[in-house]
């Protein structure tokens, strides 16, 4: 289905491109960025760019936006070369980037925001509010945007900065507009409000690309789609004549699928961790899953799905606002992170330098940290004899490679900085891991190595969570895969329905549209036991 | 050197720092401390003599105190503005309980110690529970205290003259047949307990782990809240025992002074390497930085440069000691 289609307009459109880009590679330190990617987005067209995580997108942009430089290809604005060295010169040549995270100050009024460092002046050094505010008004007046220039951007409702972010971009009389995921935080209607917008704007002979994971929205505002994975091009079709499951279809790709998969699907083990109704005031909403003894249970679903949440809620990192966790048929209270490891739940962050690692500190004080208190002191004076053994006994078992136990963990590679991580929670007796992206940052190799612990730790009995971006690394392991969209769970499947097409089916789906029954969900019939009183868990 | 018997013993330890850089630094220190040393009694012939060695060390005692603690603060990532005025306050309520309430001495000073702990542990609960900044929790209780100091005193001194042996708990001489100031004896004895805590115990340990990453720590399981209360608590005493030894030195508790002695006292724990954005440092070191400022003081004084001048050159010192420990952290 290659196709150089007209637009959906169907209007004759000049045969040179607004923007080409052809043949661009770019490479960072151990990872092939982009290969060969080609793009062309025509005058009065929205281009949509889908992709997995991972496929490419955002380096695409930072190229764009001049961030980085491209290794070899080329850019052409309508017709010349083009090769930004910055942001700034991207946008004096007509380029404007929405970036997913708004780029705001909250702090600063509508117009401080959209003419920020160009701000109209008087006598070169005074600021002219008024002659600001003036230029502001007419901007919004003619996007037809409902924005007061005086208001506080912090006030404002996402939507609403949504709209501001979106006017500082036109305001540089932008000729190509790049939307990454901008309706990430809006609702319905406020998604209508903006692709009305967008499809005003384009008539004045732009172009807009909009990357997007939804779908529906996808093929509601853009004439064509591009489909990029894996850092190659793949294919552009017309929007009006392609499924979504077709566009799906290439996003995934058919290589990698069916050919390693768990072993031993375990449906008849005990389930230890029951969670049901879990909400956050952020983002969670309803979320049930059952974790079994012995299973590594895959969380798969887009960036912003709220993943990270449910770990972060379950072990009390956040906080939830309602929802029951049984452990092991106990009513389980978490309410922050001592709880849960008290309780044996461990949790391992994508975020290993920030959240999992006391990088400065030796492998040994890594690994024994958690467990400092319980098993090696002795009336609060550390046994450093026995948290020295305790650690190299992981080093072997896990086979960490440092020279010793007393290499400062900032030295050690990205591999092993995670094995680390999962030693200290051994060390604590956790038999629920939570993986957040176990690989993530770890070179081919050594994702390997991460593969076997996992599968060799279930094997055990140990039972875990994966969270994975990587659709590969779940099929691979996950005995069973949780879904999300959106803050919620829309389907679980076993790991024989699970490929990368049905999990990319529910991930994109907006769970209102197809609430899931329980029995979609993977769940077990509620247990007779889970009415009795709530006990107090945990061990004193 | 006094300070070189606290030296060996603690580098014969392996603490939870990698002890090749703690070492580094220190020798760093102590190396600067000798050099120092050197040129001011080459400078001056009253500089090198064991009366002025002892001199030297007794005017660490209240500064080396406060430091001592607030080295734990600091390696956990915080800092501690209210020592200063805290331990005015200390002095004026060890007053208040060995003078005008008249507790015995054996009640009294432990009583004025555990009231810095008590400071300490309002500092603690307002950082950690209301997840107020140290900066400012820590500054408004300097405040507070220096306020306390003048109301519970109605701003007058709190002479301890009839309190019988209390100004021995500084200038009397313990150990028989030299002259050897007790304080600096009780200086050391709170070195060599701060020392082995931060060292060898769980509290030590957390004290770094939460300095080097205070969220990684939590989600370890720890409860960061609770141990970074006993952090401050802990501190605290340590106000309370500079509170005593101030007072004793002077016979008197004066409330309205205190302020400034935090920075001094900041500014040695800064010399003697640790990082004021947390996760390392050693009371070593602490004690060297504080032997540091008192040393470059008195040689100062001995060469007859004014007061004045003194600071600036202080301030110069911390520049260039925090500078090479930057230098050194680049290198590796």
């Amino acid at each position: 289905m290659l196709t150089t289609t007209s637009t959906a307009a169907g209007a004759t459109r000049s045969p040179v491109p607004l923007l080409e880009v052809e043949g661009v590679h770019k490479s960072f330190p151990g990872v092939r960025a982009l290969t060969d990617m080609r793009l062309d987005l025509y005058e009065g067209e929205v281009l949509a760019l889908v992709g997995e995580n991972g496929a490419g997108k955002s380096t695409l942009m930072k190229l764009l936006s001049g961030i980085h430089d491209a290794d070899a290809g080329r850019f052409r604005l309508a017709g010349e070369p083009f090769a930004p060295d910055g942001p700034r010169a991207a946008l004096a040549s007509g380029i404007s980037i929405i970036h997913q995270e708004l780029n705001l100050m909250p702090h600063l009024t509508v117009a401080q925001n959209v003419f920020i460092g160009r701000e109209p002046r008087r006598w070169r050094v005074l600021l002219d509010e008024r002659e600001l505010n003036a230029r502001t008004r007419k901007l919004i007046d003619s996007l037809g945007l409902p924005l007061d220039p005086t208001a506080v951007v912090g006030d404002l409702t996402v939507a609403h900065q949504q709209m501001v972010e979106i006017a500082r971009a036109l305001s540089y009389d932008a000729k190509v507009l790049i939307m990454d995921e901008p309706t990430a935080a809006l609702n319905d209607a406020e998604v209508a409000t903006l692709h009305d917008l967008i499809r005003r704007y384009v008539r004045t002979g732009t172009g807009v690309i909009y990357i997007s994971h939804r779908m529906d929205e996808i093929r509601a505002i853009s004439d064509r789609v591009t489909v990029i994975r894996d850092g190659e091009y793949v294919d552009t079709v017309d929007s009006a004549t392609t499924t979504t499951d077709e566009i799906i279809a290439r996003m995934v790709g058919r290589t990698l699928a069916a050919d390693a998969r768990p072993r031993d699907v375990r449906p008849d083990r005990e389930t230890v961790l029951r969670v049901r109704g879990l909400c956050t005031r952020s983002l969670l909403k309803d979320v049930s899953f059952d974790l079994r003894q012995g299973e590594i249970l895959g969380f798969a679903g887009l960036m912003g799905a709220g993943r990270t949440e449910v770990a972060r809620a379950l072990v009390g990192a956040d906080r939830s606002t309602a929802g029951e966790v049984t452990l092991r048929g106990e009513r389980a209270r978490v309410r922050n992170p001592a709880d849960a490891v008290r309780l044996g739940i461990g949790y391992l962050s994508e975020d290993r330098k920030r959240y999992g690692l006391l990088l400065d500190q030796t492998v040994r004080a890594n690994i024994t940290l958690g467990a400092l208190r319980q098993r090696f002191a002795t009336a609060g004076f550390v046994r450093d004899r026995a948290a020295r053994a305790e650690a190299a006994g992981y080093v072997e078992t896990l086979r960490i490679k440092t020279p010793s136990p007393e290499q400062r963990t900032k030295n050690l590679s990205g591999g092993n900085q995670q094995k680390v991580v999962i030693a200290k929670w051994l060390v604590r007796d956790c038999d629920i891991l939570i993986f957040d992206e176990p690989t993530r940052g770890i070179d081919v190799g050594a994702k390997e190595e991460i593969y076997q612990l996992l599968t060799e730790l279930a094997g055990q009995g140990k039972s875990i969570i994966m969270i994975s971006s990587e659709l590969p690394e779940v099929l691979r392991l996950a005995h069973r895969v949780v879904v999300m969209s959106e803050g919620r769970v829309t389907r679980t499947l076993d790991a024989a329905e699970a490929t990368q097409e049905t999990i990319m089916h529910y991930a994109t789906l907006r769970p209102d549209e197809n609430p899931a029954d329980a029995a979609e969900l993977g769940l077990e019939p509620p247990a007779p036991q889970a009415d009795e009183e709530p006990r107090k868990a945990g061990e004193p | 050197m006094t300070a070189t018997k606290v030296s060996a013993r603690e580098s014969a330890q392996t603490g939870l720092v990698t002890v090749a850089k703690g070492r580094l630094q220190q020798l760093l220190a102590f190396a600067s401390l000798i050099v120092i040393s050197a040129f001011f009694s080459v400078a001056s012939p009253y500089f090198f003599s064991y009366d002025n060695f002892t001199a030297i060390l007794f005017s660490t005692v209240v500064i080396g105190t406060l430091a001592i603690g607030t080295t734990f603060v600091i390696i956990a990532g915080g800092i501690d503005l209210s020592i200063g005025t805290g331990m005015a306050l200390c002095a004026v309520m060890s007053g208040v309980f060995l003078v005008d309430i008249g507790l015995p001495l054996a009640l009294g000073v432990p009583a004025a110690i555990l009231f810095g702990g008590l400071i300490g542990l309002v500092n603690g609960f307002n950082v950690a529970v209301l997840k107020i900044p140290p900066f400012i929790a820590t500054l408004a209780m300097m405040l507070v205290a220096q306020g306390l100091a003048l109301v519970l005193s109605d701003s007058a001194p709190i002479y301890f003259t009839d309190v019988a042996g209390y100004t021995d708990i500084s200038t009397g001489n313990l150990l028989p047949g030299v002259r050897f100031p007790n304080a600096v004896l009780v200086l050391l004895g709170a070195a060599l307990v701060a020392a082995v805590l931060l060292t060898k115990t769980v509290l030590g340990r957390y004290t770094y782990s939460i300095g080097s990453n205070e969220e990684a720590t939590a989600l370890s399981g720890i409860n960061v809240r609770r141990w970074k209360i006993a952090i401050y608590a802990f501190a605290g005493l340590f106000i309370g025992l500079a509170g005593v030894m101030i007072s004793a030195r002077l016979g008197s508790a004066q409330p309205a002074t205190g302020m400034g002695y935090e920075l001094q006292a900041i500014a040695a724990v800064v010399i003697g390497g640790t990082s004021l954005s947390g996760g390392k440092g050693s009371i070593v070191g602490t004690l060297i930085g504080a032997l540091i400022i008192s040393v470059l003081n008195n040689g100062l004084q001995i060469m007859s440069i004014p007061q004045e001048w003194q600071n600036v050159i202080l301030g110069c010192v911390i520049l260039v000691a925090v500078y090479t420990d930057m230098i050194r952290k680049k290198e590796t």
